[in-house]
């Protein structure tokens, strides 16, 4: 029978909820689909897509309103425990007991599931090397970094062999070399035991290794085949333009992505811009656009063919940029550009307690750079960060923001930068104005200079001014977000991890405005856990356990990493890798 | 394989509990540091008895026979007398605060005394009913002796209607202690806030924190889920109630006239109620802000002022009478008082045991319910 070797049977699915304004949105809206047994499959889509709602109803944990769900041959509507017996699942956020330790975590997810002693224990143990936390299993898991809890959930997850696997986005928030581990387990399991899993994930290279990748968008299915199939979608419309060489790649990007009637996507990569032209883009005018920088044809891959399907169903309003020339007016400082640095830093340390958080650690800022800091997590970057704003002090050393010593001068230094935090510190009941007029007042913005810039921000990062802040959706709020940092007009913006859980259009759009901000003259400092977002910088640093392990252009870090420096990803992997042999050998010789 | 995997489930859920009970420290605070607080407080500074109250004796009549009637007020552990000759004098004390009370002696006492229908005037300050009305039983009483040994001296020559003494006896508080009344009240108040403070909290947290969501997709039953919360807290009110009953015992000499056995058996069953109610709001609300301060206001206030701890419920309007009789804490604690001051009396054992057990089986089971493993 044709049935048994299918782990999910999907018909007609339905669920909606209810919608703010009363009115009701279908998150998954008549999708049908059939997953095989002892497959990897990707569930890929932007913000809003339904994949957590689907996901949630192959759990058991919502029930579809209209349709029909079978997983491992069973009703879950009407039998929901029999398949949460069977199945495992991570949802997003894993709910790991913060008090518990890691250990104390695993036996009680082992003893739930009922698996035998002897063979949790081979288990655990395979497990916690994988993950590399055989050190930590007494340590509360409330105190592990981001990517250790995300490992730790999976782990709990995969105390015993399910039928079926369901991971939701699992790899949000995690940095590469966490990420790396993560589908190591996954790998494991899928060639010992013909696990059959469902993935959900923004990332195209984790759906790459999938056999079957489904793309929704809006609660439904735009399309699906194995991850070749979908890729000949791009087929020769994929190309690799060098840049020239005393230009930043993401100067050639801006201008690709700014003609989106010839260009679907642009990104640069490796110092060169990948770009996907639009089926019926005259080759003239692109030849115009392209203005003789040499270009290449590439493979096609996953995600050119997933950008196209997007810019597809979006159209035209998504893709919306603001318009180059107003950002780089609106920010009209009367700083002089003198050639000074705008943030020195010099042996900057910071412990609390026993614990370097960050070591000795210097470097400068060029006005109008965009500077990246990235590394695991809990390298250290956030409190390097939160250094630089003034919003911790540091231990010692020497750090100068905008001219002023933070240590004399915290608040005036302050009002000259912009802070964007990791979760969008917004007002959720207030409306977009409401949230523009009180970061204004903050920042001590009144009267008519307030109103101008406020309805100036509303047109620059196209918002609906009286649209309540809490139900907006990711992108929406990263664009609030960012306005309300930039309502005072700093010279300095620093972003934490802006990207986290942010669908690729929409990343996008932010990196189009990042990269006209910095043309006009503001300093970006900003953190990512996404390696080819550090494509866009003009330096990038890179942290382990507090210690700066590069410094420099992409180039320069890609070449540091040597014959692993292909991409940012493998690069950064290989530094990370060889800080912390290095770092191991020393206290092996101390 | 079900029956097995539900005692490995329910000891894993269990163990867990226990874990994070005893690794927050503020739970420890709650649940044992504040009963002791509270039954200190009550047991030492929440008291309706009267002592060392200042009562000013105006003497119009100064002859050797009214001094000795109102000599027995020196006697009084209760009162402290002090002694002035106007009436104008008296009245300035008691408005100043500087008395609690007047009795007066009228220039006419002996006179009609002798004649036999003597009259003392007492004057109680009514800002504070309370004190008042327990003054006025002070004084009489003080008065009684004196006058009665009076009348005896007089020879009373037989009238018409023969010499009436009431002697007033209270029963099952003798000495109108009020600690006696209140200690079993404590009680309560200890089993309640377990569950206002603590249990509500366990669900929500689950909640907001998304262990729930991972927890649901395991071969967990919401039943293990309610019994695994409920162990850890019933071992900290087991605590708790060993406190109050030693406390009682030995601290305030409380006497405990029912059985023991009887005692702790209800107090369980109140605890069960306490602590599922907590439970219950906490899985209704999904909110711990929300759950603390909807437990707070249905369950330890409530225990509070309108179970009967304190104020007598025969005399509150009926809605309230209502609300009171709805309430659990109520039913145990009529029960209790009963039980520590009259002794066992079976029929109401009886009953309000069968209330309270009903109450723990009801909201277990909407606990249960509300636990039923869906997100929407």
């Amino acid at each position: 029978m044709s049935d048994q070797n299918l782990t999910v049977t999907v018909e007609n699915l339905r669920k909606t909820f209810q919608g703010p304004d009363g009115g009701e949105i279908a998150a998954v809206d008549g999708i049908s689909l059939s997953v095989q047994a002892g497959e990897l499959t990707a569930l890929v889509g932007p913000d809003g897509a339904g994949k957590t709602t689907l996901m949630r109803m192959l759990a058991g944990l919502l029930k579809p309103d209209a349709g029909s769900l079978r997983v491992l041959g069973i009703d879950v509507a009407a039998d929901p425990q029999s398949v949460q017996d069977r199945i495992s699942y991570m949802p997003q956020r894993f709910g790991l007991y913060e008090d518990l330790s890691v250990q104390e975590n695993l036996d009680l997810y082992a003893d739930l599931h009922g698996v035998p002693h002897d063979e949790r224990q081979e288990r655990f143990a395979r497990m916690l090397e994988v993950t590399d936390m055989a050190r930590f299993t007494d340590r509360p898991a409330g105190k592990l970094s981001g990517g250790m809890k995300q490992k730790l959930g999976l782990a709990c997850t995969l105390v015993r062999s399910p039928d079926l696997l369901l991971l939701d986005e699992p790899s949000v928030g995690v940095d590469p070399l966490s990420r790396r581990d993560l589908w190591k387990i996954v790998q494991q399991l899928i060639d010992d035991e013909k696990l059959s899993v469902i993935v959900s994930t923004a990332y195209m290279d984790e759906a790459e290794r999938c056999a079957q990748v489904f793309v929704m968008h809006k609660g439904k299915l735009l399309a699906d085949g194995a991850p070749d199939a979908l890729s000949k979608r791009a087929q020769g419309l994929t190309f690799t333009a060098a840049t020239p060489v005393d230009m930043p790649a993401r100067q050639l990007q801006a201008r690709l992505i700014d003609v989106p009637e010839l260009i679907i996507d642009a990104v640069p990569k490796g110092g060169n811009v990948r770009f996907i032209r639009q089926p019926e883009a005259e080759q003239a005018r692109l030849n115009d656009l392209l203005d003789g920088t040499s270009v290449e044809p590439r493979a096609e891959e996953l995600e050119d063919a997933f950008m196209m399907l997007l810019r597809e169903e979006e159209g035209e309003t998504e893709t919306k940029t603001t318009p180059k020339e107003e950002l780089e007016k609106s920010a009209a400082h009367t700083a002089k550009d003198d050639g000074k640095p705008v943030i020195v830093v010099r042996d900057l340390v910071r412990k609390f307690g026993d614990f370097t958080a960050v070591a000795a650690t210097s470097f400068d800022v060029a006005r109008g750079e965009i500077f990246g800091l990235l590394g695991p997590n809990g390298a250290g970057k956030t409190t390097t960060f939160r250094m630089l704003c003034g919003l911790l002090p540091a231990t010692s050393g020497h750090l100068e923001v905008a001219g002023l010593n933070l240590r004399s001068a915290r608040a005036a230094a302050r009002a000259r930068i912009g802070y964007v935090s990791q979760k969008f510190a917004l007002y959720g009941n207030l409306s977009v104005r409401e949230n523009l007029e009180f970061f204004g007042g903050a920042y001590g913005l009144s009267g008519k200079a307030l109103r101008n810039r406020i309805s100036a921000s509303i047109e620059q990062f196209s918002l609906d001014p009286a649209a309540q802040s809490g139900i907006l959706p990711a992108g929406y709020k990263q664009r609030l977000a960012m306005a309300t940092g930039l309502l005072h007009q700093p010279e300095i913006l620093f972003l934490d991890e802006p990207t986290s859980g942010i669908d690729p259009l929409a990343r996008r759009a932010f990196w189009r405005t990042i990269t006209s901000l910095a043309v006009s003259g503001v300093t970006i400092i900003i953190t990512t856990h996404f390696m080819e977002e550090a494509e866009y910088c003009d330096r990038i640093a890179i942290q382990d356990a507090g210690e700066m392990l590069a410094l420099g252009t992409p180039r320069e870090v890609r070449e540091q990493a040597g014959d692993a420096g292909a991409d940012m990803n493998s690069a950064f992997i290989a530094i990370v890798e060889q800080g912390r042999a290095a770092r191991e050998n020393k206290e092996k010789a101390a | 394989m079900s029956e097995s995997g539900f005692s490995t489930r329910l000891v894993a859920l269990t163990r867990k509990e226990t874990r994070q009970m005893l690794r927050d420290r503020s739970n420890l605070v709650v649940g044992l540091v504040l009963p002791v607080v509270l039954i200190l407080l009550f047991g030492y500074g929440l008291s309706f008895d009267v002592k060392d109250a200042r009562v000013t004796v105006v003497l119009e009549d100064s002859s050797p026979t009214a001094r000795n009637v109102v000599s027995g007020l020196q006697g009084s552990p209760y009162l402290a007398p002090s002694w002035v000759t106007s009436m104008a004098e008296a009245a300035r004390m008691i408005r100043a605060g500087q008395t609690d009370a007047i009795l007066r002696v009228p220039i006419d006492f002996s006179r009609r005394l002798a004649a036999g229908d003597a009259q003392l005037q007492l004057l109680l300050n009514g800002v504070d009913s309370n004190t008042a009305s327990t003054m006025e039983g002070y004084v009489a009483g003080a008065l009684a002796i004196p006058t009665q040994q009076l009348a005896d001296q007089a020879g009373n020559k037989p009238t018409a209607a023969p010499n009436i003494t009431i002697v007033q006896r209270t029963w099952f508080n003798e000495a109108g202690e009020s600690t006696w009344y209140l200690v079993p009240g404590l009680l309560v108040l200890v089993m309640t806030l377990i569950g206002a403070f603590l249990t509500s909290l366990l669900v929500a947290r689950e909640w907001e924190r998304g262990t729930l969501e991972s927890l649901f997709v395991t071969p967990v039953r919401p039943l293990e889920l309610v019994l695994a919360k409920l162990a850890p807290y019933v071992v900290i009110g087991g605590i708790d109630l060993i406190m109050c009953l030693l406390a009682a015992k030995y601290l305030f000499h409380v006497p405990m006239r029912g059985s023991l056995p009887v005692i702790i058996v209800s107090s369980l069953l109140y605890l069960m109620v306490s602590l599922s109610l907590g439970l219950f709001i906490s899985a209704a609300t999904r909110n711990q802000f929300a759950a603390s301060q909807m437990a707070l206001l249905t369950s330890f206030m409530p225990a509070m002022m309108l179970s009967g701890f304190v104020f007598d419920l025969r005399n509150v309007p009926v809605v309230i009478q209502i609300i009171s009789q709805v309430l659990p804490a109520t039913h145990f604690m009529g029960l209790i008082k009963t039980l520590f001051l009259a002794g066992n009396y079976w029929p109401d054992i009886l009953r309000d045991c069968a209330i309270l057990a009903l109450y723990a089986v009801v909201l277990i089971g909407l606990t249960r319910r509300s636990l039923r493993k869906k997100l929407d």
